[in-house]
């Protein structure tokens, strides 16, 4: 063999040792940083893959998997930590806040992240015409919004009045590229849709250009991809998930719960008590339109605590809820650890109390029937969302609870479209029993609850003037906690709206749910929580084994 | 009689009995609540055990049959009147009446009287009571189910409208109407049997369907479609069989009136 | 051959006008029906007045019928079938991504259906014994006593085709209507007669009594396209299928006007071309007999 074609042989030899040595590692890592697809469902149709016009469940659920974000509150530990900002402050008179971003980020495009990107998202969120949930939550007062760009890695947003919790909001603003052909399709965040079959299935796949590592380095997420199936029946999910063919069940009823804890108690977790409520409500709108007799009934604060007294919260949470449920103390749940009102009491069941409060008021009992101080049998109905079990079943419970005191409740289950009617539009019901989703720990996010004036201020909604003292002390307290900037002078504020809450019984409040989940015993690093999502919160840190 | 027919009267006349004296064999009635004993397994008090609000399920399918067994079967007796006179009737006179009729039968299958049903609800005070409300359900249902028999009636009695013996009928002077009625209504009975056996337990599992909308039977009154709802927790009811029950019950009484009706019909012919 | 061509363009006619009525008459009953102004949007607690305000404007769009209906009928003729509500598509884009499955569940079902009914009902007519009749019927009780919701949960569990659970759910209307035809007819003298005479089976049927039976069964054929149609619903939503049937629940659920109006009109086309087709060959097998 020539010198030269010696030479040229054993080039060629060291290449291809070369190539197999480099496809060989790129496997090695490949398989350490591909750990698998993870599979769960979604209970609704995602509405819309927008990050600024998300309204819905599974539409959260798709944004908080993608979108990046300036910081996060860590569900686990309910702080806000460092996002896409590496530190941010907020003026002492709580309307600007600065941040400071991380620099040699960009989209999954490519498309390179700077403080523009800030600037376009905060515009097109405080744009009037997107009415913008997310962006909603921001509108504190009437004026524009100013975003300041005062360099590619730092950012200062006005707003024309205080917001209470400013930097907590932009945990669900996702930043969206000023620059990208692809809109809102290149993200921040873990994953990136990849394909979307509306009925069916949207899978995510993971972000290559994901900013974040683990403390050893390793570019996260650790997951390849994310199938999330299209499935709204509860029993069918569960047969899926029983078959192995779904690694989470992030909402798990207790009926299930105790079912699968009996056979495989390793797959379930209970996170306590979560920020959920269930509650019922009396009409109390003066234009409604049923029988005057019974409205004065619904004004009336000592009939409200009666019924409430009369409501035995522990069967609530024992029968339909398994145990898995506390009785709700007030408007906020004992999990919401800073802002719960902690001198507030469980209400106790009293029937006998009950009666007797109804009494000082008129009301009699004659051959086992409640009637008013006219003559008038105390019968109204309870009205809640059809395809809700347990709605139903605390419905059930609560018209037995009230027949031993004489009054008799008709249950009427109704679609969802026309209960909503009925409740803002009609105001064709009596009472409504529903349930409360509360993705905020901060109190400023139940603000169109609370004031007098708003239209989700379900018992009496878009009062011109608050028609009772204690809805105006409301008001005023909302508007104080709204407006102050310490903490201690919110909570001092917000505690009162609680014990007037309680006082007054505009909301019965019933049970505050647990955070019940199921995961898969192949699923790594899962650790349910309370807040949403309870079960894939830290998605970029999950992996899930082959077997 | 036959042994065969007997049986099955007296299965019926069981279910029947059983149903009227609901009041006797389960005092503690439908509504009662034995909050400790939820989904409690058959016991000696509990023959069938308890649901998931801890109420007696024997006394819930004893107080349903009542409910279901007197309306679903009116409620198939009006959809099979109404399939018979206008599928009967189109079907008789033939040409334009009869391409009138099964257009509005087919607009009648395609549209969505979810709606209508809706609306119905609406009408209804909130406060109605669970007797009323499971009335107008089966009356809704009784008017609205008629479509399909319509259809095959309405074919059946243009075939018999060109047969022998009709034309011979004709030719001999019978009036239409008694020619209607007497010649070509008779046979048309298997279509009318059929519809009349199908749509009874379709009215009893659509009454439960129904609760979805605010109609059907209200709580806490049970009737058998309510019951039957209870098997769609598959997961844990083939650890349950006794849910079963009301399934059981459900097909005895159906197949049992088929066979009678088929041999009634039989009997007839 | 003119007149025939004058006999389509009239059927033509009158199914386009039943069409048409029918989407009206949908669009009247949405319309009409509590809860079509009312989203569940409106209920979170983060929307301003404007932004609730901003959301019944975009319902109240759609508040006349006829004004609706006559700008739909405009954009359709352009082939621009509006955008559903609920999800936020072009309706011709959901709908055509989503027939093809429905179609091959609805033509899998419905062949199961039929074969079943006919099994069993031929055999109970042939055989005529009073204990088969008697189990055929509680075979066919059984599964017309179990609500839908079970099938379809009991396919999902068995990991068997989701056409299983169309096909029995509607097989045991199909069946009775047939058996009880069939008998009827084995029952007339000139079958009776026809045996007497040593006529084999195959002959008596395809001979003597399919041609007797033959209309009433094509208009029940006709009709359990719609049955089917109807089961298409409860199957695909509950086994997350992405047909017709899901879309015209979560259409239904969500007061999808835009959604809701396509899908009747697509029923009703579906339905008469069933039962259109299904009369057409009646009248030529009685013509055929005559």
């Amino acid at each position: 063999m020539k010198r030269h074609e010696r030479n040229s042989k054993g080039r060629a030899n060291t290449n291809w040792r070369a190539i197999a040595v480099a496809t060989i590692c790129f496997v090695f890592v490949a398989q350490a940083a591909g750990q698998g697809e993870l599979r769960f469902c979604l209970r609704s149709e995602p509405k819309t893959f927008h990050p600024l016009q998300v309204d819905d469940d599974a539409s959260a659920a798709i944004r908080y998997l993608t979108g990046g974000v300036l910081v996060r509150v860590n569900r686990q530990t309910q702080q806000l930590e460092p996002g896409l900002a590496l530190s941010w402050q907020v003026s002492k008179d709580g309307r600007e806040i600065s941040f400071r971003l991380r620099s040699g980020v960009a989209f999954s495009d490519g498309t390179p992240f700077s403080a523009e990107d800030v600037a376009y998202t905060i515009r097109q969120l405080m744009d009037p015409a997107l009415h913008s949930p997310t962006g909603d939550a921001f509108r504190s007062g009437a004026g524009n919004v100013d975003a300041k760009v005062l360099s590619p890695s730092q950012i200062s947003i006005r707003f024309p009045a205080q917001v209470a919790g400013l930097d907590r909001l932009f945990d669900q603003v996702a930043i969206l590229s000023e620059h990208s052909p692809k809109k809102e399709m290149a993200v921040l965040g873990p994953f990136v849709v990849a394909d979307y079959k509306p009925g069916a299935t949207v899978l995510l796949k993971r972000n290559l250009n994901y900013w974040k590592t683990d403390d050893q380095g390793r570019k996260l997420p650790y997951l390849d991809s994310m199938r999330l199936d299209i499935q709204p029946n509860r029993d069918v999910e569960m047969l899926h998930f029983k078959r192995g063919e779904l690694d989470l069940i992030n909402s798990l009823d207790s009926e299930y719960f105790d079912k699968l804890a009996n056979t495989s108690p390793q797959l379930v977790h209970d996170a306590g008590p979560s920020l959920d409520s269930e509650q019922l409500w009396f009409n109390e709108v003066a234009k409604a339109p049923i029988p005057g007799y019974k409205k004065n009934w619904f004004r009336s604060a000592n009939f409200r605590r009666a019924i409430s007294e009369a409501i035995n919260r522990d069967d609530l949470s024992r029968v339909v809820f398994h145990g898995h449920a506390q009785p709700a103390v007030g408007p906020f749940s004992p999990a919401n650890k800073f802002w719960f009102n902690s001198r507030l009491k469980p209400q106790t069941y009293r029937p006998d109390a009950a009666l007797k409060a109804l009494q000082s008021d008129g009301f009699r009992l004659e051959n086992g029937t409640l009637k008013d101080k006219d003559g008038n049998e105390v019968v109204f109905s309870i009205a809640t969302n059809a395809g809700n079990k347990s709605r139903e079943s605390m419905a059930v419970l609560i018209q037995d609870d009230l027949q031993k005191i004489g009054i008799h409740v008709n249950v009427v289950t109704l679609d969802f479209p026309s209960l909503i009617e009925r409740m803002t539009q009609s105001f064709d019901y009596e009472a409504i029993l529903l349930g409360l989703t509360n993705v905020d720990l901060d109190p400023n996010g139940e603000m169109n609850v609370w004031l007098s004036s708003s239209g989700n201020h379900q018992w009496n909604p878009q009062q011109k003037t608050p028609e009772t003292d204690w809805e105006a002390e409301i008001d005023l307290l909302m508007r104080t906690q709204a407006s102050s900037s310490d903490a201690s002078k919110r909570k001092e504020a917000f505690d009162r709206v609680q014990e007037i809450a309680v006082e007054q019984e505009p909301f019965i409040f019933l049970v505050n749910k647990n955070a019940l989940s199921a995961i898969s015993t192949k699923v790594q690093g899962a650790a349910p929580v309370i807040l949403s999502p309870q079960t894939f919160w830290n998605a970029e840190r999950l992996t899930v084994s082959p077997k | 009689m036959s042994l065969w027919r007997k049986l099955l009267y007296v299965v019926l006349g069981l279910v029947l009995t059983a149903s009227v004296a609901a009041t006797w064999l389960a005092p503690a009635g439908y509504a009662r609540q034995y909050r400790e004993a939820t989904d409690a397994p058959p016991s000696r008090t509990h023959w069938l055990g308890t649901d998931e609000l801890g109420r007696d399920r024997f006394a819930r399918v004893l107080y349903g049959t009542r409910i279901s067994l007197l309306l679903a079967p009116a409620a198939a007796l009006l959809s099979t009147l109404i399939a018979a006179m206008i599928g009967g009737l189109a079907g008789y006179l033939g040409g334009a009446w009869a391409r009138m009729a099964m257009a509005v039968t087919d607009l009648f299958l395609s549209l969505p009287w979810l709606f209508l049903l809706i609306t119905a609800r609406a009408l209804m005070p909130l406060n109605v009571s669970p007797l009323v409300s499971v009335l107008v359900t089966f009356l809704l249902l009784g008017l609205l189910g008629w479509t399909a028999a319509a259809r095959v009636l309405c074919a059946s009695a243009a075939t018999l409208r060109t047969s022998d013996f009709v034309r011979q009928a004709r030719a001999a002077g019978l009036p239409g109407p008694r020619l209607f009625w007497v010649h070509i209504m008779p046979n048309l009975w298997p279509v009318l049997y059929a519809q009349f056996w199908i749509s009874i337990p379709v009215f009893i599992l659509s009454e439960a369907n129904l609760g979805i909308l605010g109609l059907g039977v209200a709580e806490p009154m049970p009737s058998w479609g309510s019951l039957l709802k209870e098997l769609e927790g598959l997961v844990s009811v083939g650890e349950e069989p006794w849910k079963f029950v009301p399934l059981i019950l459900l097909v005895v009484v159906v197949t049992s009136f088929q066979s009678l009706l088929s041999r009634q019909e039989e009997i007839a012919a | 051959m003119g007149s025939l061509r004058w006999k389509i363009a009239g059927h033509a006619l009158a199914l386009l006008a039943t069409v048409l009525l029918g989407g009206l008459l949908s669009a009247t009953l949405v319309r009409l029906a509590p809860g079509f102004d009312a989203d569940e949007e409106e209920l979170d607690p983060h929307l301003n007045a404007q932004s609730v305000q901003a959301l019944r404007d975009a319902r109240h769009k759609d508040h006349n019928v006829f004004r609706f209906y006559f700008s739909y009928m405009k954009r359709a003729a352009q082939g621009d079938l509006g955008t559903s509500l609920a999800l936020g598509q072009p309706v011709r884009n959901l709908l055509r991504d989503r027939i093809p499955l429905t179609l091959r569940l609805l033509f899998a079902g419905l062949g199961l259906a039929w074969v079943l009914s006919l099994t069993l009902a031929l055999s109970a007519a042939w055989l005529h014994v009073p204990a088969y009749d008697a189990l055929t019927t509680a075979v066919g009780g059984t599964f017309l006593c179990v609500p839908a919701a079970v099938l379809v949960l009991l396919s999902v569990l068995w990991n068997v085709s989701s056409a299983l659970a169309i096909a029995l759910i509607v097989f045991p209307h199909t069946w009775r209507y047939t058996q009880n035809l069939l008998m009827k007819t084995y029952s007339r003298p000139h079958i009776i007669a026809a045996r007497a005479k040593g006529l084999g089976e195959a002959r008596i049927l395809f001979w003597h009594v399919v041609p007797v039976v033959a209309p009433q069964l094509l208009a029940l054929a006709g009709v359990s396209v719609s049955m089917a149609v109807g089961a298409a619903i409860p199957v695909e939503a509950l086994c997350g299928l992405p047909g017709i049937g899901q879309l015209a629940w979560q259409a239904a659920l969500a007061r999808d006007l835009p959604l809701l109006v396509n899908i009747t009109m697509l029923v009703t086309v579906v339905t008469l071309l069933a039962n259109s087709s299904a009369d057409l060959i009646g009248h030529m097998v009685q013509r055929r007999r005559a």
